[in-house]
C-alpha cells in the first residue's frame, strides 16, 4: 500500500529534512512543472487527477482552479492562499503533515501557485501550531535559498514569494473567506458569495484557498503521474486520505489510507476496535460538524459519495467515536457550546441561534426540559439549515445535533421523563 | 426593465436591483433592518428572506435572502408562503432573545423599526428561556445615548459610521452572541455626522440624547416641514415640538440634496430655539420691556423721516423679512449687511452660477462625480453635508471596477473588498489640513492666492484658450498638470469652491476650471456662508462700509438691523464706528447678541420654528420652511414688524411671497417653492399633529381645565391639529415620514418614487438660478506677496461646531466648541519659541487678538490659520499680514 503523504515520517526521526525530502523525489513534482510545463497544463494534470478538496467539502480542485482569470487579460496580482487553520474539533491530520514534512506543504505551494500564476502566497495557520510554524519557517527559508522560491524559480520566468501568517485564533478562520478577511486584518467574518475568491479574494484579488492536505498531494501527482494516482484510491474517489479516529479506542490516531477504505476497516483495523468495556453507539465521520453514523454503517467506505448517501460528510475524514458509556445528549451539548462561542456574530440565525440551542440542552440536561423542546431542537436544526445562514459554520453545527436527534431520540427524551426539579416562582 | 413574478402577479421591476428593493419599491412590506438604501446590502440579518422557485413547476421553492438576490427576468418568488413566512418570524425572534422588552422606557418606541418589523412578521410569544445577554453602555458625548442591550447585531451603525461616514472611533469588538457596537473606550464620538446613527440604528441603541433631555415620543410631537439653517445647502429637516419646546431635529428625506442624512450641526444645533439668549419682549436700551404696540408706534415715529433710515439685511434671515426691510426703506437704502469685500464674494458667486456652462449640482449629483478638485473650501467645516456626499463621490471607481467582475453596487462589502483603496480622483487646494485630507489622492497647500493661481493653471492645462499663469513654481506646475489630467479623463468631473477662503479669485479660478473643462457631465458646485446667503445677494443692497458712509455724512440717521450680528460679518473697528455714528439703532431678532447690548429698541423676532419663510440654498433652490410652533405671545415674524411699521400691506405669508415673486426679476419663482395657504386635500388643511397625538385636553390642565381653540394659521396650508387630510400631502408639505405599519423613518421608502430617488411628485423647491453658459475666461489671476519676514497671512479657519453663530447657541454644541485657535506649521511654532496651547497674540491695526497656539503641519510657513465667527474673532482682519507673539498672559 503506498502513503505518499506521509512516506517521509518515519518513527524515529524527529522530521523529514530537507534532504529527507529530496532523498525520496521531493521537489521533481515542482521542477517537472515549471521547467516543463504551461501553467494551465498543471492545472488540466490536477483537473484530471480527479483530486478533491481535503478540508472537508471534497469540492474537486481543479475545478476551483479554473475560475481563476488567467492569460494577458488577468489581473497583474494573484494569491495562494493554504488553510492550515486545522480548528475542527477532533481533527489534527494537517498537523502531522506540516510538523512532520514541511517541505511537502511548500513544494505543493510552489506549483500550487504556479498553476494559477499567484504573486505571492500566504500559508494561513492556526495560532497554537507553534511547532509547525517553526519547522513551516524553516522550511520556506531553505526554499529561497535552494531557488524554489523568490525570483526566476528554477531558472524558469516564475516568481513566487511565500509568507506564513499565524492566525489569531478562531474557529471561523478556517471558513475560507474568514480566513481573507482575518489575513488582511479585519474581523474574521465570512463574506458573501458570489463574488467567490477566485474573482475576488485576498485583498479584492484573485485567490485560491486549499487545504494542506489538498497541496500535499500535488507534487505527487505531477511526479508520478495520473495513472499512479488513479491507482491509489479503492473507490470512486482518488488518492490517499490521512483518516483519524478519536475517542474510546484502542489506539487513537491518524493513519494515510486509500480513499475508499471502509470504515471498519479504519476503526477495526488501524484504531485497534473500541477499548475495553465500551461498546460503539455513533460516530462522526469527519468532525464535529458532520452527521453521527451508527455501527450499521461501518462498512461504508469513506468516499465523500457513498458517506453522503448515508446522510452524513466524510468531512475532514478524522473520526469521533461515541461509546455507550458517554451520553450523546452531553456529548452534542458539548459541541454545540462549542460552536454557539465560535459564531463570528455576524449572521443572526448562527448568533442568536446557537445560543438557544444550547440553553435548551442545558435545561434538558438539567431537569428543566419542557415538552415540546425536542420538536423546538428539530425546528432549530432545519432553521439554521443549508442555504439560511451566512456561511457553514451553523449548518455544520447542525449536523450532530439533527443526527443526535434521529438516532438518540431516546436519550433526549430520557431527561424530559425525569421528575421536574423545583424551579423557584 | 425584467418582469418578475411575485406570489402570482407579474411585476415590471427596475433591473440591476436586488429582490429586497425591488420588493419595496412595489410598495411590498417585506421586513429587514441590515439593508439599507444608501448603504447598500450585506446579508446580515437574514431577515428579508422570500421563497424562489426554478419554475412554474417548483411547488417547493428554497429560501433566498431578498437584498442579496439579484432581480432577473423571469424570477418567481413568493413573500408569503409559509415556510418564508415562517423563517422571517424565526429571525424575528432570535433577535428578541436578547432585545431587552423595555419599549415602554425606551426613546424609539413608537418611531423604532424593531416594533414595526416585529409586527409585521408577527413574533407575539416568547419562546427562548435563557437569560439575556447585557453590555455596559459608553459616554459617547453630548450627542448620543448608547444602549447596548438593545442591540441586535444588524452592524448598520458601524457601516454608516466606518464606511460610509469615514468614522474611525465606532467599532464593533467581540465575536457570537457578545458583540459590542461602540468606542475602544468611553468618550465623544468624534465624526461630525455621529447623530445619523440615531436614524441608522433600527433600535434604541443611539439615541439623541438632546431629545432624551426633553423627552416625547414621536406621536406626541407637533412637527412641520423645514430647512437647516446652519449652513448654506438647505438641507430638509422635521423639527419637532411638545409643550411650547423644540425638541429635536431629524431628518426629512430630500432626494436631490440630503436624502438620509444630516451633519451633527444641523441635527443638533436647533437648541437655541429654546434658549434664554432668546429675545421675548420688545425693549428699550437697557433691556427696559415696553409693550407690542408701544413698541410698534415707537418704530413708527423713528422711522420719520424716511430717507434717513437705513435698513441692514442679513444672510440667515428669510427671504420675506430681508425683503420686507428693502421695500420699508427702499432698495437705495438697504444693506446687505456683508463689507464690500463680502458683497463681491457674493456676486461673483451669482455672476458664475447665472453664468458657468457646468452643471451646478445638486448633492445627490456631486455623488456621482469621477473626479473631485476642491479649490480652496473646507466643506466638513463650511458645508459638512457636502463633504459626506464628497465621500461618496470618490467610491465611484471603485464601483466602476466592481461592475466589471459583476459585482452589483448594492452589495456593499463586495463592492469595497475589489475597490480596496481605488478611490476616484480627489484633489484638495487649502490653507490648512481638512478632514477629507484621508481620502485625497493629492493635497496642495497655500494661501489663497496660491490655491487661486493652482486653480488657474490647472484651467489652462485644460484648455489653452485660458488666460495663462505667470511665475509659476515648478511644483505649483506639476500639480496643476496632473489636476488637469485626472479632471480631463473623467466623465463628470467636478470642481468645488465658495466663499470659504473669502477671496473672490479663488472662486473665478474655479469658474475657469470647469469652463475649461470639456467633458459634458462636468459641474461646479459653490459653497456659500449662511442658510440665506444666495437670497440676500439676489436682493443685493449696499454693503456696511457705504452704510458706515452715510451715516458718518449724515445722510442717514437711523438703522434698521434685521436679524444680523454684524460682528459676525465684518471688523469689530467698522461696526463699532457705525453703530457709534448711527442717532438710533433699531434690531429685530430672535437672540440676543452684542448689536442687542447696542440698539435702541430691539423687537423680538420669531425663529425658524415659529414661523414660515424662504431660504434660497447655494445651489440657487427656493425652499419654503414652516412654522412648528407659535412664537411667544410678544414676538412675531421680522416681516411683520416691517410690515406694521408701513412696508407693506401683506396680509399673510403668501402675500409677501406674491410681492416678492413679482417684484424681484430673480426671484420669481419663489411662489412656487411650496403650495400656498389656500392649499387644502379634500377641502382640509394638513395637519401638524399626528393621530395619536395625546393630551390635547389634559395639556393646559394646570392653567385652565377648558381645552382652548385650536391656534389658526392663516399663513400656511398646515393646521396646529390633529385634524385634517389623512392622505399623503405633496412633499413640501410632508413633515414626517409615517405609513401604516411603518412609525420610522424608515417609511419614507413609502413615499419615493423609487428607493433611494426622488418623491413622489417630485422633490421639494424651485431651482432659480437658470445658467446660460455664457461666462467669459476670469483674467485677473492674483501674484502671490513674498512673506514679509515677521509677519503672517491671516486666513479663516471654519469649524463645524463654532463657527456658525445660533448652533452655537446649542447646549449640546456649545460643549463641543473649542476656543479661539491659531493653527501654524510647527515649523512656526519652533521660530516663535513656542508650542501648542500657549497663547499668541495676533497684532492687528491697533488692536490685537489673542488665541491659542495649535500646531498643523497642513498649514504653510508664513500662514496662520484663525478660528472663524468664534467669539473674540471680531477685531480680526482676514488676509491681513500681522506679527504675532507670545502673548503675556495666558488665555
Amino acid at each position: 500500500m503506498q502513503t505518499p503523504l506521509t512516506k517521509n515520517i518515519k518513527p524515529g526521526r524527529d522530521f523529514a529534512t530537507l534532504a529527507d525530502y529530496r532523498a525520496t523525489g521531493g521537489y521533481e513534482g515542482l521542477r517537472k512543472a515549471v521547467t516543463s510545463m504551461e501553467s494551465l497544463q498543471v492545472q488540466q494534470v490536477v483537473k484530471d487527477s480527479e483530486l478533491r478538496g481535503r478540508g472537508g467539502a471534497g469540492f474537486p480542485t481543479g475545478l476551483k482552479w479554473s475560475f481563476v482569470p488567467m492569460g494577458e487579460n488577468a489581473p497583474a496580482t494573484k494569491y495562494f492562499v493554504v488553510n492550515a487553520d486545522e480548528m475542527e474539533p477532533g481533527t489534527f491530520k494537517d498537523r502531522v503533515l506540516m510538523e512532520e514534512d514541511p517541505h511537502q506543504l511548500v513544494e505543493g505551494i510552489i506549483i500550487g501557485s504556479y498553476a494559477i500564476r499567484a504573486t505571492s502566497a500566504y500559508i494561513f495557520l492556526r495560532g497554537e501550531y507553534h511547532l509547525s510554524a517553526e519547522r513551516l519557517a524553516a522550511a520556506i527559508s531553505e526554499a529561497y535559498d535552494q531557488g524554489y522560491l523568490g525570483k526566476n524559480i528554477l531558472d524558469s520566468d516564475y516568481s513566487l514569494d511565500l509568507y506564513l501568517h499565524t492566525s489569531a485564533g478562531r474557529y471561523i478562520c478556517g471558513e475560507e473567506t474568514a480566513l481573507l478577511n482575518s489575513l488582511e486584518g479585519k474581523r474574521a467574518n465570512p463574506r458573501a458569495k458570489p463574488p467567490f475568491p477566485q474573482i475576488s479574494g485576498l485583498w479584492g484579488k484573485p485567490t485560491i484557498v486549499n487545504n494542506v492536505e489538498t497541496v500535499c498531494n500535488l507534487p505527487h501527482i505531477l511526479y508520478y503521474g495520473l495513472d499512479w494516482y488513479h491507482g491509489l484510491g479503492r473507490g470512486k474517489d482518488k488518492g490517499t486520505k490521512l483518516f483519524g479516529a478519536s475517542g474510546r479506542v484502542k489506539r487513537p490516531g491518524i493513519w494515510e489510507l486509500p480513499m475508499g477504505t471502509p470504515i471498519r476497516e479504519i476503526l477495526e483495523e488501524h484504531a485497534g476496535g473500541m477499548q475495553d468495556g465500551y461498546r460503539l453507539r455513533g460516530f462522526l465521520p469527519g468532525g464535529v460538524s458532520t452527521d453521527f453514523m451508527l455501527p450499521e454503517h461501518l462498512d461504508v467506505p469513506m468516499d465523500f459519495e457513498a458517506i453522503a448517501a448515508h446522510g452524513s460528510r466524510m468531512g475532514t475524514g478524522t473520526m469521533i467515536i461515541l461509546d455507550d458509556r458517554t451520553c450523546p445528549v452531553e456529548f452534542v451539548l458539548n459541541v454545540e457550546r462549542f460552536f454557539s462561542r465560535e459564531s463570528c456574530g455576524w449572521c443572526t440565525p448562527c448568533r442568536d441561534g446557537l445560543p438557544w440551542v444550547v440553553a435548551i440542552l442545558e435545561d434538558l440536561i438539567q431537569g428543566k426540559g419542557r415538552p415540546g423542546d425536542l420538536d423546538l431542537l428539530h425546528h432549530q436544526t432545519r432553521m439554521m439549515g443549508p442555504g439560511n445562514t451566512f456561511c457553514a459554520l451553523a449548518p455544520g453545527a447542525m449536523e450532530p445535533l439533527q443526527s443526535a436527534l434521529k438516532y438518540f431520540r431516546d436519550d433526549f427524551e430520557k431527561y424530559l421523563r425525569r421528575p421536574v426539579l423545583a424551579e423557584a416562582g | 426593465m425584467p418582469n418578475i413574478e411575485i406570489d402570482g402577479a407579474i411585476h415590471e421591476v427596475d433591473g440591476g436591483q436586488n429582490l429586497l428593493q425591488a420588493c419595496l419599491a412595489l410598495g411590498l412590506d417585506l421586513p429587514y433592518f441590515c439593508w439599507h438604501p444608501a448603504m447598500g446590502s450585506v446579508g446580515a440579518c437574514r431577515q428579508c428572506v422570500v421563497t424562489q422557485y426554478t419554475g412554474p413547476e417548483d411547488r417547493r421553492g428554497r429560501l433566498v435572502v431578498g437584498c442579496m438576490t439579484p432581480v432577473g427576468e423571469g424570477l418567481r418568488i413568493s413573500l408569503k408562503n409559509d415556510a418564508a413566512k415562517e423563517f422571517r418570524a424565526d429571525i424575528i425572534e432570535l433577535l428578541m432573545t436578547n432585545h431587552p422588552h423595555d419599549c415602554p422606557v425606551c426613546e424609539e418606541g413608537g418611531q423604532c423599526h424593531l416594533q414595526d418589523m416585529t409586527v409585521m412578521t408577527g413574533h407575539t410569544v416568547r419562546r427562548f428561556r435563557g437569560k439575556k445577554r447585557t453590555h455596559r453602555n459608553q459616554y459617547l458625548g453630548p450627542f448620543i445615548n448608547h444602549e447596548m442591550n438593545r442591540c441586535i447585531a444588524c452592524y448598520r451603525c458601524v457601516r454608516y459610521y466606518q464606511d460610509y461616514a469615514g468614522g474611525k472611533d465606532l467599532g464593533v469588538f467581540g465575536a457570537h452572541h457578545h458583540v459590542y457596537f461602540g468606542r475602544s473606550e468611553d468618550g465623544v464620538l468624534e465624526n461630525e455626522f455621529s447623530g445619523n446613527l440615531v436614524e441608522v440604528c433600527p433600535t434604541g441603541v443611539f439615541t439623541d440624547k438632546t431629545y432624551g433631555k426633553r423627552y416625547s415620543r414621536k406621536w406626541d410631537l407637533q412637527t412641520a416641514p423645514s430647512i437647516c439653517v446652519h449652513c448654506s445647502l438647505g438641507c430638509n429637516t422635521t423639527p419637532g415640538e411638545r409643550y411650547g419646546e423644540l425638541r429635536s431635529i431629524v431628518n426629512r428625506y430630500h432626494g436631490e440634496i440630503n436624502r438620509y442624512f444630516l451633519c451633527d450641526r444641523g441635527r443638533f444645533g436647533y437648541g437655541f430655539v429654546n434658549s434664554e439668549r432668546r429675545i421675548l419682549q420688545p425693549e428699550l436700551r437697557g433691556r427696559q420691556a415696553i409693550s407690542p404696540d408701544a413698541a410698534r408706534e415707537l418704530l413708527k415715529s423713528v422711522l420719520e423721516p424716511a430717507e434717513k433710515v437705513i435698513g441692514i439685511g442679513s444672510p440667515r434671515a428669510s427671504l420675506e423679512a430681508n425683503y420686507a426691510l428693502r421695500e420699508l426703506v427702499g432698495a437705495d437704502r438697504f444693506y446687505t449687511g456683508w463689507t464690500e469685500s463680502g458683497n463681491e464674494l457674493m456676486q461673483t458667486v451669482l455672476e458664475v452660477l447665472r453664468r458657468t456652462d457646468a452643471l451646478n449640482p445638486t448633492l445627490a449629483q456631486i455623488e456621482q462625480a469621477d473626479a473631485v478638485l476642491i479649490l480652496g473650501e473646507d466643506p466638513s467645516n463650511t458645508a459638512p453635508r457636502l463633504a459626506l456626499s464628497v465621500r461618496q463621490a470618490v467610491r465611484n471607481a471603485g464601483f466602476e471596477l466592481a461592475a466589471k467582475v459583476g459585482i452589483p453596487h448594492w452589495q456593499d462589502d463586495a463592492v469595497r473588498e475589489v475597490a480596496q483603496d481605488l478611490r476616484s480622483p480627489l484633489f484638495i487646494a487649502s490653507c490648512a489640513s481638512t478632514r477629507l485630507d484621508g481620502i485625497a489622492t493629492d493635497v496642495f497647500r497655500g494661501t489663497p492666492d496660491e490655491i487661486a493661481c493652482l486653480g488657474f493653471a490647472v484651467a489652462r492645462n485644460l484648455n489653452p484658450k485660458a488666460p495663462a499663469v505667470r511665475n509659476l513654481s515648478a511644483s505649483l506646475k506639476d500639480k496643476a498638470r496632473v489636476i488637469a489630467d485626472a479632471l480631463k479623463n473623467a466623465q463628470r468631473p467636478l470642481v468645488i469652491s465658495g466663499t470659504g477662503c473669502l477671496d473672490k479669485t479663488v472662486i473665478e479660478a474655479a469658474a475657469n476650471v470647469a469652463k475649461a473643462l470639456q467633458s459634458g457631465g462636468k459641474a461646479l458646485s459653490l459653497v456659500v456662508p449662511e442658510c440665506n446667503s444666495t437670497g440676500l445677494a439676489l436682493l443685493s443692497g449696499h454693503s456696511l462700509e457705504e452704510a458706515e458712509k452715510a451715516l458718518e455724512s449724515g445722510a442717514a440717521e437711523t438703522v434698521l438691523i434685521v436679524e444680523n450680528d454684524l460682528y459676525r460679518h465684518a471688523g469689530k473697528s467698522l461696526v463699532d464706528r457705525l453703530l457709534d455714528r448711527a442717532k438710533y439703532v433699531v434690531l429685530i431678532d430672535h437672540s440676543r447678541h452684542p448689536i442687542a447690548g447696542k440698539a435702541d429698541l430691539v423687537l423680538p423676532a420669531a425663529s425658524f420654528a415659529e414661523t414660515e419663510g424662504t431660504y434660497v440654498n447655494n445651489e440657487g433652490r427656493a425652499q419654503r420652511f414652516f412654522s412648528v410652533m407659535l412664537p411667544g405671545a410678544e414676538m412675531q415674524d421680522s416681516w411683520q414688524w416691517l410690515r406694521d411699521a408701513g412696508a407693506g400691506n401683506w396680509e399673510h405669508a403668501d402675500s409677501i411671497i406674491a410681492a416678492i415673486a413679482s417684484g424681484i426679476p430673480g426671484l420669481k419663482g419663489v411662489a412656487d417653492a411650496a403650495p400656498g395657504a389656500g392649499f387644502r386635500i379634500s377641502g382640509m388643511k394638513i395637519p401638524r399633529q399626528s393621530q395619536r397625538y395625546s393630551g390635547r385636553t389634559a395639556m393646559r390642565a394646570n392653567i385652565a381645565v377648558s381645552e382652548p381653540k385650536q391656534p389658526v394659521d392663516p399663513d400656511s396650508p398646515l393646521a396646529f391639529s390633529m385634524e385634517g387630510a389623512a392622505v399623503q400631502p405633496p412633499a413640501a408639505l410632508m413633515s414626517s415620514a409615517w405609513a401604516p405599519a411603518w412609525n420610522s423613518n424608515q417609511s419614507i421608502i413609502k413615499f419615493q418614487a423609487e428607493v433611494g430617488g426622488h418623491l413622489q411628485g417630485g422633490d421639494p423647491g424651485v431651482r432659480l438660478l437658470e445658467s446660460s453658459g455664457s461666462l467669459d475666461w476670469f483674467a485677473a489671476f492674483p501674484e502671490p506677496a513674498k512673506a514679509a519676514k515677521g509677519t503672517w497671512l491671516v486666513v479663516p479657519q471654519y469649524y463645524i461646531f463654532g463657527s456658525e453663530p445660533l448652533s452655537s447657541g446649542s447646549p449640546a454644541i456649545a460643549e463641543q466648541v473649542n476656543g479661539l485657535c491659531v493653527l501654524l506649521n510647527p515649523e512656526d511654532l519652533d521660530a516663535l519659541q513656542t508650542k501648542s496651547g500657549d497663547a499668541l497674540e495676533l497684532q492687528f491695526d491697533g488692536q490685537s487678538t489673542v488665541a491659542e497656539a495649535k500646531s498643523d503641519i497642513g498649514v504653510p510657513i508664513g500662514v496662520a490659520a484663525v478660528s472663524f465667527g468664534l467669539a473674540g474673532s471680531e477685531g480680526i482682519d482676514w488676509l491681513t499680514r500681522v506679527p504675532i507673539r507670545k502673548a503675556a498672559a495666558e488665555v
